[in-house]
């Protein structure tokens, strides 16, 4: 691949390290990203993918020279156009950064500056090299009207909070390609976004990098995602490179182990159990609104979930599931509706609940990170339910702790340790461990795999099944994610602006016919193959904003 | 363990030779508190390493049992302010509602009225013995104490894992005392140090304005009083514990700047 002529990237044995401040250790140098070398030429997109730690996004900012924190390049060579960019110093970066080669980041809420209006931060940097006003507007509104911005005239008159997630990110994608550059960095540019707005987004970007020229450097840990974009993917892992091959390579016939687990990810399944025992949890017309606002986030919800069944409740950000979590939890009382739990009527509000309705409903947390006091070791965090509903003390407590965490695959020893010293993965296995011990009759699961890279998460929904079948219990699995849902669900619900617009058994629900948004749903999920996403835009007519 | 930096070094030093003094006041020093071994104002000498005081008293001994009061009564007195002030702010933060409304406003009151002020006030209506002057300095102080604890226990509050507890059923006692106190120590470690000063001053404040430590007994802010007619005849004996409160001071807040940045590292140290 090095015999690309005039490659517009192209690094070479690439070495990023840092400085860890283990706590009470003196710090070290640990390496991040080590014997990376690719070549990019003008035009073409070359995916990089990898679990988080991977190394991705350092290797990405590498391209700019730039080291996040206390990263340091210590080796290789970054030559952009040829000139090493790395012996540039700082008056060679000032010319290279936001001219040659820009940046597109994960999240654009967080990225744009909300007092300053879209215009004024789209042409920034044009400005400062020294292109005319009128000119970089002319070429922003140009931009705009290709990423399919709704009234690509005025939008730049608008601040960042009056415009939706999608449109903010499409207008970080125009701020990138306004200085026309060569290079263009995406880092998880749709990772934060609802899927139906990230097929938008994604078709946008695609349409540009074509239609400019750029080449571009596009960092994903979602294979689907990158397959649809990409001319080339590199995977990687521990900061060093697995694989690179051209997209189709990767997708179907990789050659290194890794790879082959990260395409084939999501193999979990199973049968959809019938329902069989006594409905666990009835929610009868419930609606609810959270104080201050003058409409329902929750419009007559009407569910029903068997006791040893999975109920998927899917939907976007918005839709009003966690909301549901919250009413069924009892943090959230409703203004009207019931809800039946283990053939009783539960009281609505928290302060009403016995002992015994809290221990029989868990709940399990999207972040584990802020789900566990940190200043607790596992063994309290699990000890706790066990001492608080069933009474066990010192030996009793901690042989019953250990069994819990052989359930939840992790050995002994962990009993001891902090939270921060887990990865992603164990952190959300002790939150299980710690919903376990109460005994429950149903666990409610709100995004538990979302923050997790897909094999750990892949891990997660294994052991989830693994215990149901062995101790009988309920879920309703609250996510946006539809792979999870095909995964784990016997029963589910799809929720829109707050109502359930289908629900029913697994299989029923996935099959056709569709209504719309159910379909709009589905067909937005990202496949693993080439050219799926030109399929569905082709299916689609692309409503130029219509969110 | 990281090094400990010189400026927190030089401060553990002072800080524990003043605390040490205190302690063992009763060994170290040369002479009674209350004794009359000199003339007045005797300068410099082998005997009293200080002089004498403006009725004829070791000022050295002097300072030695006045730091003993001083430190005893503002540590006494920060003690009960993080107490209560802590207590009632972690109360408001998890209740919310109308307990966290009343509470705030009264702290709101109270905050309202100059410290000293209100302090003279009480004080001058009260029989004033020590354990009423830790207990008013304590209180006034600790609405101080009240809305730091608030504003870092409502940024704990909304954590997950205090949900979690909720969910589980736990009462309030138990979410305040183990989840959100571990969480939110740090900052109130480093705030202690800086009370503890505070209250050093008001103390010495107090005393001086003879509405805190009674004769005989003396804290520092009282031999300063004592001494005061001194600085016209050119005798330097009121500024010695003006030096004492100046450095205990400084030295009390290069630790707890030190103690600060340390457990507020974000490199996962559990201060």
């Amino acid at each position: 691949m090095s015999d690309i002529k005039n490659p517009v990237l192209e690094i070479r044995n690439l070495k990023i390290e840092a400085t860890s401040y283990p706590p009470g250790e003196s710090p070290r140098d640990i390496t991040i990203v080590e014997g990376v070398s690719l070549t990019l030429a003008k035009g073409k997109v070359m995916g990089l993918i990898g679990e988080s730690g991977a190394g991705k996004s350092t290797i990405g900012l590498s391209s700019m020279a730039y080291g996040r924190g206390g990263v340091r390049i210590t080796g290789g060579e970054v030559l952009v156009n040829g000139i090493d960019i790395l012996k540039g110093g700082a008056a060679g970066l000032r010319k290279l950064r936001g001219k040659t080669v820009t940046y597109v980041s994960q999240s654009a809420a967080a990225s744009f500056n909300p007092a300053r209006k879209l215009m004024d931060q789209v042409i920034e940097t044009s400005l400062a090299l020294g292109v005319p006003r009128s000119e970089a507007e002319a070429r922003a509104v140009a931009l705009f009207e290709k990423l399919g911005l709704p009234s690509p005239k005025t939008i730049g008159n608008r601040y960042p909070h009056q415009v939706s997630g999608g449109q903010l990110q499409r207008a970080m994608t125009a701020m990138a390609l306004c200085p026309q550059p060569e290079l263009v960095v995406f880092d998880e540019p749709t990772t934060a976004l609802d899927v139906t707005t990230q097929i938008e987004v994604l078709a946008a970007i695609k349409e540009a990098i074509r239609d400019t020229g750029v080449a571009a450097l596009y960092i994903t840990h979602d294979l689907a995602v990158v397959a649809q974009v990409s001319d080339e993917i590199m995977v990687l892992r521990h900061g060093a490179m697995v694989e690179l091959g051209t997209a189709e390579q990767i997708i179907h016939a990789p050659r290194e182990d890794y790879s082959r687990d990260l395409v084939s990810v999501r193999q979990v399944n199973h049968a959809q159990k019938p329902a069989e025992g006594e409905a666990v949890l009835k929610i009868n017309d419930i609606s609810a609104r959270y104080s201050g606002l003058k409409f329902d986030v929750l419009k007559q919800v009407t569910l029903e979930l068997a006791a040893g069944q999975t109920l998927a409740v899917v939907g976007e950000s918005g839709s009003g599931k966690s909301t549901l979590a919250r009413v069924i939890t009892g943090l959230l009382p409703p203004n009207g509706g019931s809800i039946e739990f283990g053939g009783r009527t539960l009281s609505p509000s928290l302060k009403g609940r016995s002992k015994e309705d809290l221990r029989e409903l868990q709940m399990i947390y999207q972040m584990a990170d802020t789900a566990m006091n940190p200043r607790q070791t596992v063994g309290a965090i699990i000890g706790r339910p066990l001492e608080f509903y069933f009474g066990l003390k010192g030996a009793a407590k901690r042989k019953r702790v250990q069994e819990l965490l052989d359930e939840i695959e992790m050995g002994a020893g962990f009993a001891d340790r902090y939270p921060a010293e887990l990865s992603g993965g164990q952190k959300q296995r002790v939150c299980i461990a710690r919903a376990l011990a109460a005994k429950p009759k149903l666990i409610i699961c709100d995004e538990v795999t979302s923050a997790l890279d897909p094999l750990v998460a892949d891990g997660i929904l294994k052991l989830l099944l693994n215990l149901q079948k062995e101790e009988g219990v309920a879920y309703l699995f609250i996510t946006h994610d539809l792979a999870t849902v095909k995964a784990i669900a016997d029963k589910i619900a799809v929720m829109y602006r707050g109502e359930v617009v289908r629900d029913g058994g697994r299989d029923t629900v996935l099959s056709p016919p569709f209504d719309d948004y159910t379909d709009l749903l589905l067909s937005s999920v990202p496949e693993m193959r080439l050219g799926w996403l030109e399929e569905v835009i082709a299916h689609r007519k692309m409503d130029a904003g219509g969110e | 363990m990281s090094r400990i930096p010189l400026s927190a070094l030089i401060g553990m030093v002072v800080t524990a030779a003043y605390f040490l003094a205190a302690i063992f006041a009763d060994v170290i020093s040369p002479y009674g508190y209350a004794d009359v071994v000199g003339n007045v104002w005797d300068p410099v000498s082998a005997e009293h390493w200080l002089g004498t005081d403006s009725i004829g008293r070791d000022l050295l001994s002097r300072m030695i049992y006045g730091g003993q009061i001083t430190i005893f009564v503002a540590a006494a007195a920060t003690v009960l302010a993080f107490a209560t002030g802590a207590f009632f702010g972690f109360l408001a933060a998890v209740s919310g509602g109308w307990v966290d409304q009343v509470l705030s406003r009264l702290v709101d009151l109270l905050m309202s009225i100059p410290a000293l002020i209100l302090a003279l006030v009480i004080l001058s209506v009260l029989p004033v013995s020590v354990p009423v002057l830790i207990g008013v300095m304590g209180l006034i102080e600790s609405t101080r104490v009240f809305r730091l604890s608030r504003a870092v226990a409502v940024d704990v509050a909304v954590m997950d894992y205090v949900e979690a507890a909720r969910l589980r059923g736990e009462g309030t006692i138990w979410v305040i005392f183990r989840e959100i106190l571990p969480n939110a120590l740090s900052p109130l470690v480093a705030e202690a140090g800086l009370r503890f000063i505070f209250m050093v001053l008001f103390i010495s404040t107090l005393s001086f304005l003879g509405l805190g430590v009674q004769p005989p007994l003396a804290d520092w802010g009282g031999i300063v009083k004592e001494n005061k007619e001194g600085i016209v005849y050119g005798i330097p004996a009121a500024l010695i514990p003006a030096v004492a409160i100046a450095t205990l001071a400084i030295s009390v807040n290069l630790v707890a700047d030190w103690v600060l940045t340390r457990t507020s590292s974000l490199k996962g140290g559990r201060g």
